[in-house]
């Protein structure tokens, strides 16, 4: 479905990422799990080619993604980002349909969609009228993902999309985002630097470290893993773990 | 008393200088929009090109007025009509706060929406037209708003090179030591800046994004 060969990215000199070899699968959530600097957003921008490899190649859907139209290709990959990214200007109607409409669907048809996903998102019908700053951070995020599931992309790329919610809101979501793929069965790459919700969310987790992906576990390889950097990561995140990890839903 | 009295009597050329006026402020911030919003887009994408550009129309607004108008005078074609060439210097003034304006509205734009819209495989057009120009639009009216006022008042001085204007009121009242007469250039200019700017302020304030 995706596949990173040997992907290398340099920017001013500053090696960001090098020799990335990673296939993500059809249906499972690839958790990119990382700290800050890691490069983690990096290989997910990879993937929509909101950033170019310096070397090495990005496959989606069995062809180089830099031999296929790029606006096609965005267009067949939903995008959320932290705080959602939402326009400030469009009502969550026209975020939500923002992408069936640049692809020219009627208006009719646009308008039966954002409905559908605001009920799919499990938000109520009458927020369609509203702008962004009238909502909720849970709000808008759940919009966020609403407009990235509109045009019924394959893939998801979720940029720590529940990072800047408090912990209730950041729960109720988690839990709302693994039923809503049970039903939908999207490829999603999600990047997160919070152990617990990677263990929660993710089919697998891929562990980067200054710009290299140290080593692919699910969940429960994860937490038993000899791996110096994972088990860093278990003693960092304490206690408790167990009952957190996803032990394979799918 | 006597002043209200010199408007009554003279009510008629007020109102005509005012067009004149209004005519040269209007052209001049015409084309000043259709060169400086442009190019306002232009250096907020391509930011090596913000340093030239922004000098040259900083230079611009440092040269006098009075001696920009005196050395236009003998270009062929503008110097054939002195209104053509007040609404070229016009608009020179005016582009520094229209650029200026329209770069920093743009760069204002939250990078992540661009970005959240870019990554969802909007255009480059449909970026620009659906989401930076929307959203940058009151910073760019404010800019517009600050260009016309000065506009108001320097097109007085387009009456110097014979452009006609409430300016002629100023210059004759000056050369016939009246102060009536120069009042009664003074004043309208006054008001229709005051004017402009309450108005653009208003439709500024409506666009506002939220």
């Amino acid at each position: 479905m995706i596949e990173f060969r040997d992907v290398s990215y340099s920017v001013n000199g500053i090696q960001v990422l090098s020799g990335l070899n990673l296939r993500v699968a059809q249906g499972e959530i690839l958790v990119l799990l990382g700290r800050s600097g890691s490069g983690k957003t990096t290989t997910l921008k990879l993937v929509n080619r909101l950033v170019a490899p310096s070397s090495g190649q990005v496959l989606v859907n069995g062809a180089p993604n830099d031999q296929v139209d790029l606006i096609r290709l965005r267009r067949g990959i939903g995008y959320v980002i932290q705080e959602a990214g939402l326009f400030p200007h469009f009502t969550v109607e026209r975020n939500i349909g923002l992408v069936p409409k640049i692809e020219g669907w009627p208006e009719e048809r646009i308008r039966a969609r954002v409905q559908e996903m605001l009920q799919l998102v499990g938000l109520s019908p009458d927020l369609a009228s509203r702008y962004p700053h009238q909502l909720s951070g849970g709000q808008r995020q759940r919009v966020g993902v609403a407009r990235a599931l509109a045009a019924d992309p394959a893939i998801l790329l979720m940029d720590e999309p529940f990072g800047a919610l408090d912990p209730l809101t950041r729960d109720e979501l988690q839990r709302e985002f693994l039923s809503l793929q049970q039903r939908v069965h999207k490829t999603v790459v999600f990047v997160s630097h919070d152990l617990r919700e990677a263990l929660r969310l993710g089919s697998r987790i891929a562990l980067m470290e200054a710009g290299k992906l140290v080593t692919v576990l699910t969940p429960a390889e994860f937490l038993t893993s000899s791996d110096p950097w994972a088990s860093a990561y278990v003693r960092a995140f304490g206690a408790g773990l167990e009952s957190a990890a996803n032990r394979g839903t799918s | 008393m006597n002043l209200a009295r010199f408007f009554l009597q003279n009510h008629s050329q007020v109102l005509e200088l005012t067009g004149e006026h209004l005519w040269l402020v209007g052209w001049s911030t015409l084309f000043a929009m259709l060169i400086g919003i442009p190019l306002g887009i232009l250096i907020a994408h391509r930011t090596q090109l913000n340093r030239p550009v922004l000098a040259t129309a900083n230079i611009i607004q440092t040269i006098p007025s009075l001696a920009l108008f005196g050395f236009l005078l003998p270009v062929p074609w503008l110097g054939d009509r002195a209104d053509r060439l007040a609404i070229l210097a016009l608009t020179l003034y005016a582009l520094l706060p229209i650029i200026r304006n329209t770069y920093a509205g743009i760069r204002g734009v939250d990078a992540a929406v661009v970005e959240a819209g870019r990554g969802m495989g909007m255009t480059e057009s449909q970026l620009l037209f659906q989401v930076e120009l929307p959203l940058a639009l009151s910073v760019i009216l404010s800019g517009v708003r600050v260009a016309v006022v000065i506009s108001v008042g320097l097109a007085t001085i387009a009456a110097a090179i014979g452009a006609g204007g409430l300016g002629e009121f100023i210059f004759r009242g000056l050369a016939m030591v009246d102060n009536r007469v120069i009042l009664a250039g003074a004043i309208p200019a006054a008001i229709l800046a005051l004017l402009a700017d309450f108005g653009m302020g208003l439709i500024e304030k409506r666009l506002r994004p939220r």
